[in-house]
């Protein structure tokens, strides 16, 4: 059983874009003021701290979540991946973020961190998603710069290029559901 | 917007939950998810001495197929859920009713039993689960009780869990061959709705109809015949109630309007 006192800072480590790292933190921690101010990797963005507007979102265990919405302690040995790991080391950008500067997805990229890594987990799992299924992941996030549209085609032109049917299919036709039952 | 401080344990197992709940009482919030918790730590709306984490417990994360039944563990998050394959042929009311509950993003942390907990008047699980006539599995360090989800919801962020217990499973009826339907109106898609609406049809005339929104908890009313007029004469006596999204005569508009579309979708899904 893990205890950590109020006020009590404790040696947190994970695994951040791969490599292992630790610092000191408290209880209440947010994983991502962790990542940002206690490990220095400033590529995720913070807006609302409380689970609106998605600019937060990095992956823990390869599932995109909210970073202001998880504790760091909670995030303790898992692997967690930000915008930081998207680009080759020599600066390369990868297909999603090429498609974002292709298609104007973003002006300000206040956004963007937490857009692309959605998008990362989400076109893992359904690598041909229909735009109403783009539309429904981009809910849940705000950009006040592009209108959306521009991320919509991005999106778009990397499920396009994306080889025929693979991806782990486990939540494929999640959006599928939508509106009334049968 | 940074949460006060409080002690932070992550049990084992469910076992070491509860005597921690039996320790701390209504001093210690359950963390799971964090999805509807953490928003209210970061606001400062609450301020508990000590979270218990429960995420990481095993025989937490189960959903088991019980025959009549299916019994969903407290770490079971909602995409987990959605993603599982029998969900459409035999909860087919909830598989309705997932995708209108927060984002993508959220339903990978959030929990079912978390929703369940939180006990949004609006929100879009505990309607389905008292819709269904489903149950809420409550484990204390005196044993477990199984309520009904109508006496476990008891108004608004108000249920009748003791502070000592945990909730460790919600139970949903399977339904089958009936037919079902869900609807909600909302600001944006994936915000809190105004109005939900739940419905179920036995495919002999009856449909059980369920809102989120209007009152303290999920309301139901059994409707048969002529559905406008019932539901008309419901919404009237429900009165609903204002906040900063809708008026209470904004909410029985919605109720009049969306809630005859809902129980005619079920009635011929049940066909
Ligand atoms: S900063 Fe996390 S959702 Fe806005
Ligand atoms: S690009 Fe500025 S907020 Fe999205």
């Amino acid at each position: 059983m893990r205890r950590v006192n109020k006020n009590e800072r404790v040696r947190i480590a994970l695994a951040l874009n791969g490599r292992k790292l630790a610092a000191a933190a408290e209880p209440r921690t947010l994983l991502s003021d962790f990542i940002r101010q206690n490990l220095g990797s400033t590529g995720t963005h913070v807006g609302c701290e409380h689970g609106i507007c998605g600019a937060c979102t990095v992956l823990i265990d390869g599932v995109a979540a909210r970073s202001c919405l998880t504790l760091a302690v909670q995030a303790e040995g898992r692997e967690v991946k930000t915008v930081e790991s998207l680009a080759a080391p020599d600066g390369t950008l990868n297909p999603l973020q090429a498609a974002f500067r292709a298609n104007h997805a973003l002006q300000c990229g206040f956004c963007t961190p937490g857009i692309l890594m959605s998008f990362t987990d989400y076109l893992a799992r359904n690598p041909h998603p229909s735009s109403a299924e783009i539309r429904e992941v981009l809910s849940g996030h705000l950009c006040r710069c592009t209108g959306y549209a521009g991320i919509v085609k991005a999106v778009e032109e990397v499920a396009s290029s994306a080889p025929a049917k693979a991806g782990k299919g486990d939540h494929a036709s999640e959006a599928k559901h939508g509106g009334r039952g049968v | 917007m940074k949460p006060r401080p409080f002690d932070y344990v992550r049990p084992d197992t469910a076992e070491e939950a509860v005597a921690l709940l039996a320790d701390y009482g209504d001093e210690a919030r359950i963390l799971a998810g964090g999805q509807s918790l953490i928003p209210m730590l970061n606001l400062r709306l609450i301020d508990p001495a000590v979270l218990i984490d429960i995420s990481r417990i095993a025989g937490l994360d189960v959903i088991a197929d019980r025959g009549n039944f299916i019994e969903i563990g407290a770490a079971v998050t909602q995409n987990a859920l959605m993603g599982w394959p029998d969900l459409k042929l035999k909860l087919p009311l909830l598989a309705a009713a997932l995708p209108f509950v927060g984002h993508f993003q959220t339903r990978n942390k959030g929990t079912v039993c978390g929703s369940v907990a939180h006990a949004d008047p609006s929100s879009e699980i505990p309607l389905t689960l008292a819709v269904c006539g489903g149950a809420v599995v409550l484990r204390g360090k005196r044993g477990e009780r199984v309520l009904a989800a109508d006496a476990f919801q008891q108004d608004m962020l108000t249920t009748a869990r003791e502070p000592d217990e945990l909730i460790a499973a919600v139970r949903f009826p399977v339904i089958e061959g009936k037919g079902v339907a869900f609807d909600e109106v909302a600001r944006r898609h994936g915000d809190f709705a105004i109005i939900a609406v739940a419905a179920i049809a036995d495919g002999r005339g009856e449909v059980t109809l369920g809102v989120g929104g209007m009152a303290g908890r999920p309301m139901l009313r059994s409707i048969v015949g002529d559905a406008a007029g019932a539901i008309a004469v419901w919404a009237g006596e429900l009165e609903g109630y204002e906040d900063l999204h809708a008026s209470a005569a904004l909410r029985r508009d919605l109720l009049r309007n969306l809630g005859p579309r809902v129980v005619a979708e079920a009635i011929r899904c049940a066909a």
